[in-house]
């Protein structure tokens, strides 16, 4: 049994130390809004957090969170309004979908590292995200609308 | 696709008009499974079951119905994936409804023949939709008013319905209320359904308006549900071990003692499969998707057999070329009388001729195929994301060797379709594998499977003729194209016949029939049966004229140059919209000059030309979409900039301007250009892969490398306002991007790119040729 917290929740899971944690996520916790995509972790859709960081799940042994805190899509706001989820709808980027679980938990963690990101801050950092359905324009136009909502909620303060 | 819309239309498929009379007690009690409308996804509340109407019902026709509180509920019957088409779609209904469009919910259904011919590609889902969907609307409207009137004691004709009322004077009553008082007997005749009036342009309340997509909250918070989610209990997972070609293997041994040590695994089974699908696929079952992988990788498997285990690009490319030169080979089209090609060449004051290529090309959809089959109830059940589930399905009885009519496909959202799922060969091992063990099996291909098995693009060779008279006049154009047939290998019936009564692809050759004006002219498609031996070809969004077009649009600028024209005026000169270019209703209304329209369009917008720095330059290109029956009319600029140390192409900007009709849903079309004009800018120079020795050679991203958003350059997108039909979008904008770019490449650097995808080295080497 290997103990960890997802979405604040302690689990212990029966599985291997070297079972992915994108499987252990899907198919153990049965939270399947964390994506299956490449399985190499060069395509971004099994993103969550790991401690806060953006960390590829498919390519995460078991083993390697023990103890860890783990946030995924589902988790990341218990209402789905995260300011980069509330810009998502907004401009409407998602198109089939497959991948903006993965892009919107690596756009939260880059917002934490950058508060107010260049074009050259976004596509360093999500260019680890493929969406197939290249959203990439409204990507960009989404984190800066995020990054704008987080600014003036942190003006407010 | 207007070839099976016509076969929709003569009754060749059960899309009939009869569909418009109430179907009572349908489906569900004839096919023995009750539950029907428990998977049918409600985009809007995944994961639930759709939510039971609250009778009693108003269901004028199988496309909708309005409950007691108002609810009206849309069936759409096409896959969702990323088009947000269902939106699109109920959009038009509930237009010509005066429906409330915060009581319109959509559902999209499960498998039933009710629903006739279930298809989503080829851009047709709104143009096919439109007229059903109008006329179901309007039936609604008028026997809502019909006994809203009686209800009110007022004659229809002091009616009118908005916002989900019927409104007389001062006085109202709701279309809940109608549903639950009125007498809503009236039915429709197809020739009243016929003649129903439709709503005039400036009387549009929903369409063309901005609205934003029921399907997207979901997409955001991780409750959207794919196939690769579904669950059943007591479902066990599979992982294919593909055999080493895809025709032709047979299972010679299978060692799964090393896999025995995995915890988890159960076995690994060879299939027997009567459709001849999946030869040679072996199952390796176990308690978990991990295990199953881990296992595949341990069973051993020896094959024999298997076609094409040796063939390569370079086998299938020069196929193509001798192909080509044998003038006997292939399907002539139909291009409107023709003329005498060869007196015109032979007359020729001079000619040109190019050849141009495309590599083979991977779908690389994010959700690799899978699908969860089991029996249950006597009906089989095959759970995935799915784009042609009426071809599939007769597929599927073979395998099982059942009735057709005890196979249901349950609806899920597709993580990315572009073609791949019109070929839905993945949910043949997973029924066949389900029925072997008497269990729900649940199957995903790991991604580097998925992309072995892929029904890709095939490689392409063109070569394009044309024959020049006085001043550059153009006498003729001859165009032979030569690639796998995706529509030969899987659905041969609906190939219609050329010229030559041979029959054709017609998505593998559709693009060559443009509306140039170019004297006589000769388009030849010519089936590879290397290519459709070796590999499965497969339709890739955009399909014929996302490569026929880079031919077309890269030579119209070589011969642009070689007249000494402006490549902007020379196409508009030649968009002369005469003869069958004048177009026509119901859809092509305008012709030719529409699409000289966004030409010229195209160029204004993106300043063509005013001088830029060295290095860089701008090409056009454009197109008339998908099909001649429906065109959609584009015209792309790119802006890119050539390093001429390094090779490297950095596209800056793409200008697109569209003529789509009538645009239903602004924001969803504009993100499907969006998306297919990246595609384009994708396929030209960052994607393309290679047939080697029976496999393609990159299965995944670390060699396979689509757009990332750094290399996304600036898209400039303008719609002409229209009130023309609607017709397609989400391909369209895809067939002009690669020769734009060519174009662009040809004007900054003074070289000639015929190839795609266009490598740093292609460019190094052409411009040491020229220096």
């Amino acid at each position: 049994m290997i103990s960890l917290r997802i979405n604040g929740r302690s689990v212990a899971v029966d599985a291997d130390e070297d079972t992915p944690l994108l499987w252990v996520v899907r198919d153990e916790i049965g939270l399947t809004g964390t994506k299956f995509g490449c399985g190499i972790g060069m395509c971004g859709a099994c993103t969550v957090h790991v401690g806060g960081r953006a960390t590829r799940s498919c390519i995460t042994p078991l083993g390697a969170v023990a103890g860890a805190d783990v946030t995924t899509i589902e988790g990341l706001d218990p209402a789905g309004q995260h300011p980069v989820q509330k810009a998502w709808i907004s401009l409407q980027v998602p198109q089939c979908g497959y991948c903006q679980s993965g892009q919107i938990m690596q756009a939260a963690a880059l917002l934490k590292d950058f508060p107010d990101p260049s074009d050259q801050d976004i596509d360093a950092v999500m260019t680890g995200n493929l969406c197939r359905c290249m959203t990439y324009v409204r990507i960009r136009a989404a984190i800066k609308q995020a990054a704008a909502e987080l600014k003036g909620a942190a003006g407010r303060e | 696709m207007s070839r099976l819309q016509r076969a929709i239309e003569t009754g060749a498929h059960p899309l009939s008009r009869r569909n418009f009379l109430v179907v009572a007690a349908s489906g569900g009690a004839a096919f023995g499974f009750a539950a029907l409308g428990l998977a049918a996804i409600d985009p809007a509340k995944p994961g639930a079951p759709a939510t039971p109407a609250a009778g009693p019902l108003f269901e004028p026709t199988i496309w909708f119905e309005i409950d007691a509180v108002g609810l009206v509920t849309v069936n759409i019957i096409r896959a969702e994936m990323g088009q947000h088409v269902g939106t699109a779609l109920a959009r038009i209904l509930a237009d010509e409804l005066e429906a409330d469009w915060s009581q319109v919910r959509i559902v999209h259904v499960d498998t039933d023949a009710k629903w006739g011919l279930m298809v989503t590609g080829g851009s047709w889902s709104v143009w096919q939709t439109f007229p059903i969907f109008s006329r179901a609307g309007a039936a609604g409207r008028l026997a809502l008013i019909e006994a809203g009137a009686k209800l009110m004691g007022v004659t229809p004709s002091a009616c009118i319905a908005r916002d989900g009322k019927v409104i007389s004077g001062g006085r109202s009553i709701s279309f809940a209320e109608i549903v639950r008082r009125g007498d809503l007997s009236r039915r429709y005749t197809p020739d009243e359904m016929d003649k129903l009036p439709i709503k005039p342009v400036n009387e549009r309340r929903l369409i063309g308006r901005p609205t934003p997509a029921i399907d997207i909250p979901a997409k955001t918070n991780g409750s959207a549900v794919y196939g690769i989610d579904a669950k059943v209990a007591g479902m066990v997972y599979a992982r294919p071990k593909l055999p080493p070609t895809r025709y032709g293997a047979k299972v010679a041994s299978i060692d799964d003692g090393a896999a025995k040590g995995v915890k988890g695994y159960l076995r690994s089974i060879a299939l027997d499969d009567p459709s001849q699908t999946v030869p040679g696929w072996v199952m390796v079952i176990a308690e978990t998707y991990p295990a199953a992988v881990r296992a595949a990788d341990l069973v051993k498997v020896e094959w024999s057999g298997g076609d094409g285990a040796k063939v390569s690009e370079k086998d299938i490319q020069d196929h193509a070329a001798s192909l080509i030169a044998d003038a006997g080979a292939g399907s002539l089209l139909d291009t409107g009388g023709g003329g005498d090609v060869d007196a015109a060449f032979r007359s020729a004051r001079s000619t040109i001729e190019a050849t141009y290529t495309t590599a083979s090309a991977l779908h690389f959809q994010l959700e690799p195929v899978n699908a969860l089959a089991f029996e249950k109830d006597g009906v089989f059940e095959i759970h995935t994301g799915n784009q042609w589930q009426s071809l599939i399905l007769p597929t599927l009885a073979t395998a099982l060797d059942r009735p057709v009519t005890s196979i249901v496909m349950r609806t899920y959202l597709i993580g990315g379709g572009f073609g791949r799922r019109l070929n839905g060969d993945y949910a043949v091992p997973a029924a066949l594998a389900a029925k072997a063990l008497g269990r729900p099996v649940k199957m995903i291909l790991t991604r580097a499977d998925d992309a072995r098995f892929d029904s890709f693009r095939s490689p392409s060779v063109q070569k394009l003729r044309m024959a020049l008279g006085d001043n550059g006049r153009v006498l003729a154009m001859d165009h032979a194209a030569a690639a796998g047939w995706p529509t030969q290998v899987m659905a041969p019936a609906f190939m219609p016949k050329g010229a030559n009564g041979r029959p054709y692809d017609p998505f593998a050759i559709a693009g060559a029939d443009h509306w140039y004006e170019v004297g006589a002219q000769r388009v030849r498609a010519i089936s590879n049966d290397l290519a459709n031996s070796s590999f499965r070809p497969g339709w890739l969004r955009s399909v014929g004229p996302g490569w026929t077009n880079w031919a077309v649009e890269s030579f119209i600028d070589e011969a642009a140059h070689a007249t000494g024209a402006d490549p902007v005026a020379f196409r508009v000169a030649h968009l002369t919209g005469k003869g069958r270019d004048a177009g026509g209703p119901p859809s092509a209304v305008g012709g030719a000059l529409r699409q000289a329209a966004v030409v010229k369009r195209a160029a204004a917008r993106a300043g063509w030309g005013q001088p830029l720095p060295r290095g860089v330059g701008r090409g056009v290109a454009t197109s008339f979409g998908q099909e001649r029956d429906m065109p959609t009319w584009v015209a792309c600029v790119a802006q890119v900039r050539v390093d001429r140390s390094s090779g490297e192409v950095a596209v800056e900007k793409l200008t697109l301007v569209v003529d789509a009709g009538t645009i239903v849903d602004p924001d969803g079309a504009r993100a499907q250009v969006e998306g297919a004009a990246m595609w384009g800018l994708s396929l030209a120079l960052h994607e393309g892969t290679e047939f080697a020795n029976g496999q393609v050679r990159d299965t995944n991203l670390d060699t396979y490398t689509p757009l990332r958003i750094a290399d996304t350059p600036e898209i400039d997108i303008e719609f002409v306002d229209s009130a023309e039909p609607p017709v397609g979008l989400g391909e369209p904008a895809t067939t002009v991007v690669a020769p734009a770019i060519g174009n662009a490449i040809f004007a900054a650097a003074n070289v000639r790119l015929r190839h795609i995808p266009i490598r740093p080295d292609d460019v190094r080497t052409a411009l040491s040729a020229t220096s």
